[in-house]
Parts: structure tokens; C-alpha cells; sequence
């Protein structure tokens, strides 16, 4: 079975919620949708105080060219559009709506059918893509659209779709991929048509038969598309990885899949290119995982996007009581959170809590040059060195032991049986040298 | 509502701790510890008594009272640098010898770099050659394994296997003819002969060393490449005159090698970090072990081989990096 090559590391799966079937959540009475959920530019509000919005309806354009739009995802009123605390912490401008019924916008076509035809020329495509606020569903949240338009000089040979899902905990695409396969396809097609492309490949870890053989049953009718198991190893999901596993071909250092004929996608980001192109759906809503060891209802939701988190936890059975430790995300790349009343974003693929005892860090010891984490580096980096460099301010020699191609897939820290803050302090690095080479290219 | 906890990610980590990895070395030194007790009965006891102790008692003083920093004597790293340093002396080294091989070990080589982690040598390989220098005599006199023997003195004591040979073939007899003087292979293998206490057994050490890469203390890179270049190099002497050099399954089994290039060299703290420098590192040793047991003044070369390659770790490690990512870029 195949995999990548260099490094990894198997986490526990702790895949709890992987048998929830997708629950539609009910709608919160206001929704915060924050301007800036995408890598790039944020997008500049549309609508104003008062303004009477219908779901579905453009309230924030992305104008620059990497920047998406964002669309109100309940019919209600704007009740104001202001600063609010968003998961990381951090202030940022939402436009909060208050919702009012469930009125949509219309030419979006609501109904379940499936509509296979792709009529769209794939200009079209790209340009409808654009348009409905499409950004990376696995976490990156990259506006789709860039990544369907292939630079001048490079050709893009395969469509790679990640369905990888190697974080331990969450299960969102799982249930995707079980329960809405067959518009997950007809999205590769409609990207393979804006590509292209005559092949696209879905990679599944084999920790999910079920989804493997389901999708396998419906690939005759969808030529060009083919599935591939893979062992499930960490972390897998990485662009670079998936590449390597799937078509054997390493990206270059500092470059991007299309330099080896690739162009990753992950399956949400299928899904919700084919409700954008066939039902003119913006991206409104998403499946969230809300999982833990000690969750009473590990779930999956199909969310409103600035549904407050709070919200998701009520459903899954209520926050438990010795809770220490709420993630959006999964427990390897995932962000901690500050406060659960921040809003769903495009890039929410998880709620993870951890109990007190398992919040914090282990005791850090002194590095016993143990190899491990340079062993395990899926990019076949020295966490330890870069690590120290870092920390010594050294951070010539962080570019010179190429910090830059560190994925932050976490797998050092995770590994260290020192516990040393590794990804901390190369995050720190990598900062550095990204403000000195910038500097440089001016 | 409670406060949460915010820190980067990730948020999961290995059951793995340094202590573990320690206790799991120690777990695994418990056949070879069996079998030197039993060939030389309550005097290794004492010395492997004895050497952990002090090494227990030095890290403490001198994390309590010179470094005055928090005290890691529990981590495991003290126990097993005495419980080597004890496998590497002759069971009838006098006991407050031992205790000075220790200070040397952890006072010297350990802590001064700064404790675990920091320090370049092998504690344990410098206590002994620091005991090899200044009491040669007492380093020398191997006692003669008398199965369960709690007596203490008036222990037989004798060359070992290596040193019959060494002194033998230096006195121009023939190989052939030395072999009668030195115990069976059969025995060599299990550990009847002269030795240190805890260097005797390859079986027992092997086994030890068999448990660690089953539960990946260690790795196979270093072990492999020293142990395939003893028998590269000595098979490639003994090819060209089996009258003068011994056949590479002596050098094998006996002295110190087993015990070297599975517990010594692997020390993680003092052996390079990338693959391809482990193995450079690994054929090192081997080769050292060689020059140093057929040509050098000594019968036994692991210890000084070790320390050699100790030395050039920082040097391996800059040069030889692990593969990274996009570097063999095959578009298949
Ligand atoms: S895993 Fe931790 S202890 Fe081991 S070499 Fe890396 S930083 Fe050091
Ligand atoms: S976080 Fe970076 S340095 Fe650490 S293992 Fe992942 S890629 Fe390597």
C-alpha cells in the first residue's frame, strides 16, 4: 500500500465520531461572520447596519486578487458590523446578522437532486467559483479559484484530492465522502474540467474502508477518477506528502505542487465546487467535527458558517465539566481557543476538547540528542537544530537549514520525549527569516 | 466558566519520556547482569552496586551543591552510566576504585559539558579509560569465572581470549596454535571466559541489544555498520594470513565489542544524528576497533575507538544531513 516516503509519525486515531452521521444544526439566533476567513486579503463589507439579508446573499467582496467572497449564511438583519473575538484571540471585523427565518436568494437551487451535467465552459467555472466564496476546506482555507488557474508555462497533469483526513479526531470528510459522494465527484469533474485534466486521483487512509469501497462502487460512471488507498501515517494530508505517496513526485523546495503537474484539493472543497457550480450555492455552511475523550455525543454538523461554537458544544451533549482545552481543529495542527462564544469559520473542520489533565505540556527536559525528531521529519528537517538556532537568533543558518520547508505538521513536538517546545521555537524562526527574505526581494 | 489552556499546537504527545527510554536501557542490561553475577559471582555484585551508587551520589552533589540547578539524578541516565561503567572493569577491581571511575564519569565527562544531553564522550568509556591509565595494574587482572562464587579474594585471575592471542602472535606463535589456550567458542559466546563484568556474554548482550531495537531505544544503523565492519575489516586480515590475525567471530564475541556497539556507541547523547552519519560513525568504530586491537599497545581498542568517533560527532553531524524533502526529485 502506498505512502510517502521520508519520516511520519501514528498518532493515536481516536477517530470517535467517525459512525455520527452528518446533523443538520439548528439555526443559531445570530450568526458573526468575520471579513477575513481566507488566507489573503480580507474582503470589504457590502451591506451595512439594518440591512435586510437573505442567506446566500453577497455581504462581503473579496476585490483583491487572492481574497474570497462572503456570502450571509442565515435571511435576518445586520445588526452591526464590528470587531469581535475570533477563536485564535485575535479582534476581527465580522458583520453580525440576526437571524430571521430561513429566506434564501434566489436562483440557488436548494433541492437534493443530483445534477451530473457540467454545462459550465471552465472559465466559467473558475469565474463561479470566484464568485461563491470557495476556499480550501481542510484548514489552509486558500481561495480555490487561484489554485484552478495554472500559471503561464505549467501544465497540470493530476488532479490530487485529499481524503486523507490524517488528523487524529476529526471525521468530517470521512462523513462527507460516505454521505455525499456523489457530488464530491461531480466536483472533481467540474475542477478536472476547469484543469484540464485528464486524471484525479483521491487519496484515503485505509483507516476508512467504508468510505474507500463506497466510492470505488460509484467510480464507473465518473471515468478519470480513480481511488487509492493509503497507510495511514501522519502526516499524510500535507500537499507535498500526498504528492509523494500518490505519483511519486517530491515538490521542489519553496515551490508549489504545479511544479510537478499536481493541484491538491481536499473532498469538502469538492463538495462544495460542485454546490457552487451545479446548485449556484455559496460556501454557507460546512461539516463540523465536535469531538473529545470526554464529549458525551461525539458528532458531525452540518454548520452555518459564524454559528458561535458554543452552539455546536450544546448539541454534542454540553461542555463538559473538567474541560482544560478547546481546539478548532485537530489535535496535531489545530488552534487552541480562547473563548467558545468565536463563530465557525470556512477552515472549521473540528471542535477537539481535552480534559485538564491532558491540556498541558509535558515536563521539558534537556535534549538528549536522541535523533528522534529529525527522524521523523516528513521533510527531513533537524527539528533540534533549527530549534536551537532558532533560539540563538541564528537565523542565517535557519534559512541555510531550510526552516522555510517546515510544514508545521507538529510531528517533532509531538514526538520529543524531552518535550521540548521544537515547533514553537522554528515557528519563531521562521517568522524571522520570512520578514529577512522579504526584505531581500525588495 | 473555567479558563482554558492556550498553546501552540499540537496538542497530543508521545507516552515517551526520557526517563522511559532509560529505565527500557536498563530493563534490557538485566541478562547480561544475570550472567556476570553468576560467573563471578558477589563481586560483580558489588562493583555494579557500588558504581551505580556513586554515580547516583556524584550527579546529586554536584547538581545540589556545585551547579546548584534542580536535581535529575531519577531520569535513569546516572543509574545506567554506573551500571556500564561496572560492565566494563574486572569483577576484582577494588571497590574504591570503582568509586573513582564514577566521579571521573559523571563529574568529568558528564557534568562539566553541562549533564545530560551536553556532554560529547561516553561517561561511562571515560571512567574507564581514565581507570585503565591510572591503574593499570588492577585493570589488567581479569578474574577467571567460578560459577556463584561469593569469595572475594584470592580470585584466579588471568589474560583474556583477546589478550592470549594479542600477546601470543606478538611473540610469533601461530594462531592455530593459541586457539587450544583460549575457552570454545561455545563458551565465549555465553560468557565463560576472562573479563569485564559485564562484557562477557555476547548472547546476553545481544539480547539486551534485541530488546531495544524491538522497542526503538536504539536503532539498527549503528550496531549493523560496527558490528559489519569489525567483520569486514578483520575477516578481510584474516583472509590474508589466518596464521596471524584471528578469524572476525573471535574478535566478535569477545572483549568489549557486543557491549560497545550496542549499549557504547549508541548512546544517543554522543553518536550522530542522521542516518547516514550513524552508519559513517558505526564503520568508524569498527575500523578503530581493529587498527587499535591488532596494531595498537592495548588487546581491547572499543573504548578508545568510541571515544575517538565521540570526537568527530559534531563533525559528522554538519556533514552528513539527513535527506530532505524535494532533494531527489524523481518524476516517475
Ligand atoms: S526528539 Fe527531542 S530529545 Fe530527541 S533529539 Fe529531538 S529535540 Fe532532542
Ligand atoms: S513541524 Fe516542521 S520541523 Fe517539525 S516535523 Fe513537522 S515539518 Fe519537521
Amino acid at each position: 500500500m502506498k505512502t510517502f516516503k521520508l519520516g511520519g509519525v501514528h498518532p493515536p486515531e481516536n477517530k470517535l465520531s467517525q459512525n455520527a452521521p452528518i446533523e443538520v444544526l439548528a439555526l443559531p439566533e445570530t450568526v458573526a461572520i468575520p471579513i477575513s476567513q481566507h488566507l489573503g486579503v480580507p474582503a470589504n463589507p457590502v451591506v451595512k447596519k439594518g440591512d435586510t439579508v437573505k442567506a446566500g446573499q453577497l455581504i462581503a467582496k473579496g476585490e483583491a486578487f487572492i481574497s474570497a467572497n462572503i456570502h450571509a449564511s442565515v435571511s435576518g438583519t445586520v445588526q452591526k458590523i464590528d470587531d469581535i473575538v475570533d477563536s485564535s484571540g485575535y479582534r476581527k471585523k465580522a458583520i453580525v446578522i440576526k437571524t430571521e427565518g430561513d429566506v434564501w436568494e434566489e436562483g440557488i437551487d436548494m433541492s437534493t437532486d443530483l445534477i451530473k451535467e457540467i454545462t459550465l465552459t471552465p472559465e466559467e467555472i473558475v469565474t463561479r467559483i470566484n464568485e461563491k466564496g470557495i476556499v480550501g476546506m481542510g484548514g489552509a482555507t486558500f481561495p480555490s479559484h487561484v489554485k484552478l488557474m495554472v500559471p503561464q508555462g505549467k501544465k497540470a497533469e493530476y488532479l490530487i484530492i485529499n481524503g486523507v483526513e490524517c488528523e487524529p479526531y476529526l471525521t468530517s470528510d470521512h462523513r462527507l465522502m460516505l454521505e455525499k459522494a456523489e457530488e464530491m465527484l461531480v466536483g472533481i469533474q467540474i475542477q478536472m474540467k476547469a484543469l484540464k485534466v485528464e486524471k484525479a486521483i483521491i487519496g484515503i487512509e485505509n483507516n476508512k474502508p467504508d468510505a474507500i469501497e463506497h466510492i470505488r462502487k460509484l467510480l464507473p460512471s465518473y471515468p478519470g477518477i480513480s481511488v487509492e488507498p493509503l497507510k495511514v501515517k501522519y502526516p499524510q494530508g500535507g500537499e507535498k506528502q500526498l504528492i509523494k505517496a500518490l505519483v511519486n513526485r517530491e515538490v521542489p523546495s519553496g515551490k508549489l505542487p504545479i511544479e510537478v503537474g499536481c493541484v491538491v484539493h481536499n473532498v469538502g472543497t469538492a463538495f462544495a465546487v460542485y454546490e457552487a457550480v451545479q446548485k449556484n450555492k455559496p460556501l454557507v455552511e460546512r461539516v463540523v467535527t465536535v469531538t473529545g475523550k470526554a464529549v458525551k455525543q461525539p458528532s458531525n454538523f452540518m454548520v452555518r458558517i459564524g454559528t458561535p461554537i458554543a452552539a455546536l458544544l450544546e448539541a454534542a451533549g454540553g461542555l463538559p465539566e473538567n474541560t482544560g482545552k478547546v481546539v478548532n481543529g485537530g489535535p496535531m495542527m489545530g488552534k487552541a481557543i480562547t473563548d467558545i462564544s468565536a463563530p465557525v469559520t470556512k477552515g472549521t473542520s473540528g471542535i477537539l476538547l481535552f480534559e485538564k489533565q491532558a491540556s498541558s505540556r509535558k515536563p521539558v527536559h534537556n535534549c538528549i540528542r536522541c535523533a528522534r525528531c529529525a527522524s521523523i521529519c516528513a521533510m527531513g528537517l533537524e527539528p533540534y537544530l533549527l530549534a536551537v538556532l532558532a533560539d540563538n537568533k541564528r537565523y542565517e543558518d535557519c534559512e541555510a537549514e531550510r526552516i522555510m520547508d517546515c510544514i508545521e505538521c507538529g510531528s517533532c513536538l509531538y514526538i520529543c520525549p524531552s518535550g521540548r517546545p521544537l515547533l514553537d521555537q522554528i515557528r519563531v524562526g521562521k517568522n524571522q527569516v520570512g520578514k529577512i527574505m522579504r526584505a531581500r526581494n525588495q | 466558566m473555567n479558563l482554558l489552556t492556550v498553546s501552540g499546537s499540537p496538542h497530543v504527545y508521545t507516552e515517551q519520556s526520557v526517563s522511559k527510554i532509560m529505565y527500557g536501557v536498563l530493563l534490557s542490561l538485566i541478562p547480561a547482569a544475570l550472567v556476570s553475577f553468576y560467573f563471578f559471582g558477589l563481586a560483580a555484585i558489588l562493583v555494579t552496586l557500588t558504581a551505580i551508587v556513586s554515580c547516583l551520589f556524584f550527579e546529586f552533589i554536584i547538581q545540589k551543591y556545585l551547579i546548584k540547578g534542580p536535581v535529575t539524578i531519577f531520569d535513569g541516565s546516572a543509574i545506567i552510566t554506573g551500571a556500564l561503567l561496572a560492565f566494563i572493569v574486572p569483577a576484582s577491581l577494588p571497590l574504591w576504585m570503582v568509586v573513582i571511575g564514577s566521579l571521573v564519569a559523571i563529574g568529568m565527562a558528564k557534568m562539566t559539558f553541562g549533564g545530560l544531553g551536553k556532554n560529547i564522550f561516553n561517561p561511562a568509556l571515560v571512567g574507564r579509560v581514565f581507570l585503565m591509565i591510572s591503574f593499570p595494574v588492577e585493570m589488567n587482572m581479569y578474574p577467571k569465572p567460578t560459577t556463584l562464587s561469593t569469595q572475594l579474594t584470592d580470585i584466579i585471575s588471568g589474560p583474556t581470549p583477546l589478550a592470549v592471542v594479542k600477546e601470543g602472535v606478538a611473540q610469533g606463535e601461530k594462531v592455530s596454535d593459541l586457539m587450544p589456550q583460549v575457552p570454545e567458542y561455545v563458551d565465549l559466546l555465553m560468557g565463560n571466559m576472562g573479563g569485564s563484568v559485564g562484557e562477557i556474554s555476547a548472547i546476553a548482550i545481544l539480547l539486551g541489544g534485541i530488546y531495544m531495537l524491538i522497542k526503538k531505544i536504539i536503532t539498527w544503523e549503528i550496531p549493523a555498520s560496527y558490528l559489519g565492519s569489525v567483520v569486514i575489516f578483520a575477516g578481510a586480515l584474516w583472509l590474508i594470513n589466518p596464521e596471524v590475525y584471528v578469524d572476525p567471530m573471535f574478535h566478535l564475541v569477545t572483549g568489549g565489542l557486543m557491549l560497545g556497539a550496542l549499549y557504547m556507541a549508541t548512546d544517543m547523547v554522543t553518536s550522530p544524528m542522521s542516518r547516514w552519519g550513524m552508519i559513517i560513525y558505526g564503520i568508524g568504530c569498527g575500523f578503530l576497533t581493529i587498527v587499535i586491537r591488532i596494531f595498537g599497545a592495548y588487546p581491547e581498542g572499543v573504548a578508545f575507538a568510541i571515544l575517538i568517533m565521540n570526537a568527530f560527532v559534531p563533525l559528522i553531524n554538519s556533514g552528513f544531513k539527513p535527506q530532505r524533502f524535494g532533494e531527489e526529485v524523481k518524476n516517475g
